[in-house]
């Protein structure tokens, strides 16, 4: 009965501040005289942005408007495109289905969650969209979605619909269940080495292969027995004809280098290599192959095969021209992925739009939705970021989040509410149905899984804690 | 005096301890007593005389000399202004277009004690076994060559606060510059603040007491627990406050009986006194308030680590004397309804409220680095700017009671520096040189070391 009423409260709480989000009508926007960071074509100093239908219709100085449009003066403000987080478990109410060592049956698709407080406070931090993944406990794991995080609306609303499709592969200490305490008594799972892991992707790539000709065979007409539809391969299938993009989660490079050199030989190729923390080891080797790198800027040594991770990785990797995205895999370290960017600049010395490319553009280039989003170019996407001061100083904070011209995050806004949201909580508070049996007041309990900030729980025991 | 922590294990030890227990304790306070003053440093870096000339210096306490120098000898700030002449034969270094800063200060980290979270057990020596770790001491858990120290160093952090957790008497902390071959090297204050996590009120299943409720309780049942587990902490601090006013009638009079040894209890008894400072873990206002009163109650030094409502308890806490280790920058607010900004701002509110406060990282190590990104995140929510660089320096100095040897540049400080291209918070801005202790450090690390292996490689 608790639950159900903290439940009441928590999901009216939430609609308040969906209300927060005014969705307005795909109306005209110009947003006026800011510096412009196009993570395309430079920095443009006192631009106007025209946006119209959601898109970016024109840019440059002094533009009109139409009487009807709504005009945002960025005067003194920065605007970037909307920041794309290339690894991300936000809004997932599950993230490893644990059982397998190949579960491309699984879609992320079906376990989204829509009104995630995690959704908003990305938001706030200037990220418009989103690779979500299924976790690394499985050598072949599940089917991704990419979304834009248009919170307060339905969860059709989030799937970018001509995203290509992807599918997560795990390598290393996380597929091997290195950190994972099993049940007494229980059969361990295979693999447990990385031979292991090498020979269940091989053997799922083999099996897929056959899988394809039987059904080519079909459709030729050489055979008039239609296969048995296959779940687990039909995505593998899509690999193989180049139509889905393969996300590998590692971080020792040989083990990296062997996933691309068995690509190689089964004739596709790895869209990304998630985390890739060694990647600067085989730098010539993956800009050769045009596979993209998603790291974190500078974590290390919370696991051991985290611990050659060196912060000058995007920038020797940047230089061997490989395309590079800083990514978060966390719900917390999401809101901050601007100064993660600038660290680049730090580190080794990449220059400020690569380094801004590597949270905007080349995310956008790695998910294939280069094309929509990732840059303030005419034609694109309305996903739009102002900033109160320049994105890469540390005092920065995001003013306006926009996604195809409609703002999802205004800090105004959300400010001039909360005296109206704390004085709604507190009448919910005393509402009867929501005052808790006992004395005084309890909080709501958090669930254990909402405190993470790192989310992929492949490497942990049951009880959870950090990990990536 | 001064007490070699080498020779205070191996007194330990001794039997014949058991004998002269008083000496023991006496040994114990003249041994925190014996700060290290860096004149016996090891050989890591280069010696000598510095002159850093031509730079913008920021004292943090005094302003900043937009072209000044600083002369650094025998491991001190020897001399700093704008019309300070260079001694002859210093080492000169040109700052044109650069700044001078004091060293950063983390006063919330694990690091030395943990190397690999995840896989590699036998590098974690955070968490000693038991409840109850009043004697564990951090300083002898800290491994001077952890790859963490040179990668937060050569980002401009040169003292950090390194404790144990876990249980519900953690252990004692150490404050160690992150320089030296041995950990007396490092020690700056080697047995600082004792840990304690202070039960907090809780409904939750689990939760603070391992061996606690497995079913969600109501509250006042939660509050309930919460108050006998205080009374059990009270317990025994009067058990520490009699076990050493045992010890002292012993010393005074040789003819009473002969007391007995108990090391949790010995190691307990100068923070239940009130002579030495106790940190405790709390978040939420009614826990910080739940130490505020037992602070009072007990007589005690208290010092918040996490703090994330301390805003909320300023009353009590500005009353009772106790700062904040704020350690939530890098945190997710804990309810969804909480606004999305609420553990930024929360330094720009404490310091509204006037409470002492500093930012620290809470890492355990690896990420102490990032302690410049905390502090200039809380500046991006309403802390001013010099607010900012002083919660990472300044105050967190005051709060470990080490401001008369480091956190700003001051004549007779110990020479922790850091020069830099930019503003220090930045994470653009680059450090160019580093001191410890006045040794010149090389700006290398485990990172750079890697980098320079591959960054060749076609």
């Amino acid at each position: 009965m608790k639950k159900v009423t903290v439940f009441l409260l928590l999901i009216s709480i939430n609609l308040i501040s969906l209300k927060l989000v005014s969705a307005q009508s795909k109306a005209e926007v110009l947003i006026r005289n800011a510096t412009v960071l196009t993570a395309a074509k430079g920095t443009l100093e006192n631009a106007d942005i025209l946006i119209k239908d959601g898109k970016i219709a024109r840019i440059g100085k002094n533009l009109k408007a139409s009487s009807n449009a709504r005009t945002i003066d960025a005067t003194g403000k920065f605007v970037t495109p909307g920041i794309i987080d290339c690894h991300s478990h936000t809004m997932m109410d599950a993230v490893n289905e644990f059982s397998y060592s190949v579960t491309s049956m699984t879609r992320i698709r079906d376990v989204l969650n829509p009104t995630d407080i995690a959704i908003y406070r990305a938001l706030a931090g200037g990220v418009t969209a989103a690779n979500l993944l299924h976790g690394s406990a499985n050598a072949i794991g599940g089917q991704n979605s990419t979304v834009k995080f248009k919170y307060g609306k339905p969860i059709e609303d989030f799937v970018i619909p001509d995203a290509p499709p992807g599918i997560k592969f795990a390598l290393g200490e996380n597929p091997k269940r290195t950190n994972f305490n099993p049940t007494p008594g229980a059969t361990p799972r295979y693999p447990r080495t990385r031979m292991g892991v090498m020979e269940v992707i091989r053997d799922a790539f083999v099996r897929a292969r056959e899988y394809k000709k039987s059904w080519d065979d079909f459709r030729a007409k050489k055979t008039t027995v239609q296969p048995r539809r296959d779940l687990e391969l039909e995505p593998l299938v899509e690999v193989l004809e180049g139509k889905r993009l393969v996300h590998a989660h590692g971080y020792r490079s040989d083990e990296h280098l062997n996933l691309m050199l068995l690509a190689d030989e089964f004739g596709f190729k790895v869209a990304t290599l998630q985390h890739a923390l060694e990647a600067y080891k085989i730098a010539p080797e993956i800009a050769k192959r045009g596979t993209g790198a998603s790291i974190f800027a500078d974590s290390w040594s919370y696991k051991l095969e985290a611990y050659d991770s060196i912060p000058y990785n995007g920038y020797l990797l940047w230089k061997a021209g490989v395309v590079v995205s800083i990514n978060s895999d966390s719900n917390e370290r999401m809101r901050r992925l601007n100064v993660d960017a600038a660290k680049m600049m730090k580190y080794g010395g990449v220059p400020e739009e690569e380094a801004l490319k590597m949270i905007t553009l080349n995310a956008a280039k790695q998910l294939g939705i280069d094309r929509r989003t990732g840059s303030i170019e005419v034609g694109k996407d309305a996903d739009i970021v102002i900033w109160n001061a320049h994105p890469f100083s540390v005092y920065s904070h995001a003013e306006m989040t926009m996604i195809e011209g409609e703002v999802y995050f205004d800090r105004q806004q959300d400010i001039s509410k909360r005296a109206e949201l704390a004085r709604e909580r507190e009448t919910l508070e005393k509402m009867d149905i929501n005052r808790p049996p006992g004395s005084g007041g309890t909080p709501p309990a958090i669930p254990k899984e909402k405190r993470q900030s790192h989310l992929d729980d492949a490497d942990s025991d049951k009880d959870g804690g950090n990990r990536r | 005096m001064k007490l070699q922590i080498t020779n205070y294990e191996l007194r330990i030890i001794k039997p014949v301890f058991n004998l002269c227990l008083s000496v023991f304790l006496c040994g114990i306070f003249s041994f925190v007593q014996a700060q290290n003053d860096g004149s016996q440093q090891n050989q890591t870096g280069k010696a000598g005389t510095f002159a850093i000339v031509n730079a913008r210096i920021v004292t943090v306490s005094g302003g900043v000399i937009e072209n000044g120098t600083l002369v650094i000898r025998n491991g001190k700030i020897e001399a700093v202004g704008a019309t300070i002449s260079v001694p002859s034969g210093a080492e000169q270094i040109d700052a044109k277009g650069l700044n001078v800063y004091p060293g950063m200060i983390d006063a919330g980290t694990n690091l030395g004690l943990a190397e690999v979270g995840q896989g590699a057990p036998a590098t974690i020596d955070v968490a000693e076994t038991g409840d109850m770790n009043a004697n564990a001491k951090a300083i002898l858990g800290i491994n001077p060559h952890s790859s963490h120290v040179n990668v937060t160093r050569v980002n401009g952090i040169t003292t950090v606060l390194s404790m144990p957790q876990g249980g519900v008497i953690s252990g004692q902390s150490a404050i160690i510059n992150l320089n030296g071959s041995t950990q007396n090297e490092m020690a700056v204050v080697p047995l600082f603040g004792l840990v304690i996590n202070f039960p907090r009120i809780t409904t939750a299943a689990g939760g603070f007491n391992p061996f606690g409720p497995q079913q969600p309780i109501e509250f006042s049942e939660a509050l309930k627990r919460r108050d006998q587990r205080l009374e059990d902490l009270k317990k025994l601090f009067r058990d520490a406050e009699n076990y050493a006013r045992v010890q002292d009638a012993y010393a005074k009079d040789k003819n009473l009986p002969v007391p007995q040894t108990d090391l949790k209890t010995a190691a307990l008894a100068p923070y239940a006194r009130g002579e030495k400072p106790i940190i405790f873990t709390a978040e939420r206002e009614r826990d910080i308030r739940g130490v505020a009163r037992f602070a009072a109650d007990m007589k005690i030094k208290a010092i918040i680590m996490g703090g994330q409502e301390a805003w909320k308890a300023a009353d009590e806490l500005k009353k009772n004397n106790i700062a904040v280790i704020y350690t939530n920058i890098y945190s997710l607010p804990v309810r969804d309804d909480d606004a999305y900004d609420y553990l930024f701002e929360a330094p720009a509110k404490l310091q509204k409220t006037g409470v002492k406060f500093c930012i620290s990282t809470g890492d355990g190590g690896a990420e102490v680095r990032d302690l410049p990104y905390h502090a200039g995140l809380a500046g991006a929510y309403g802390l001013p700017k010099e607010e900012a660089l002083k919660s990472v320096t300044l105050y967190a100095a005051q709060i470990l009671g080490i401001a008369d040897k480091v956190g700003s540049i001051e004549v007779g400080k110990i020479a922790n520096i850091v020069v830099t291209d930019g503003d220090i918070l930045e994470p653009r801005t680059n450090v160019k040189y580093l001191f410890i202790n006045g040794r010149m450090l090389p700006l290398t690390s485990r990172h750079t070391e890697l980098y320079d292996s591959f960054k060749d490689r076609k």
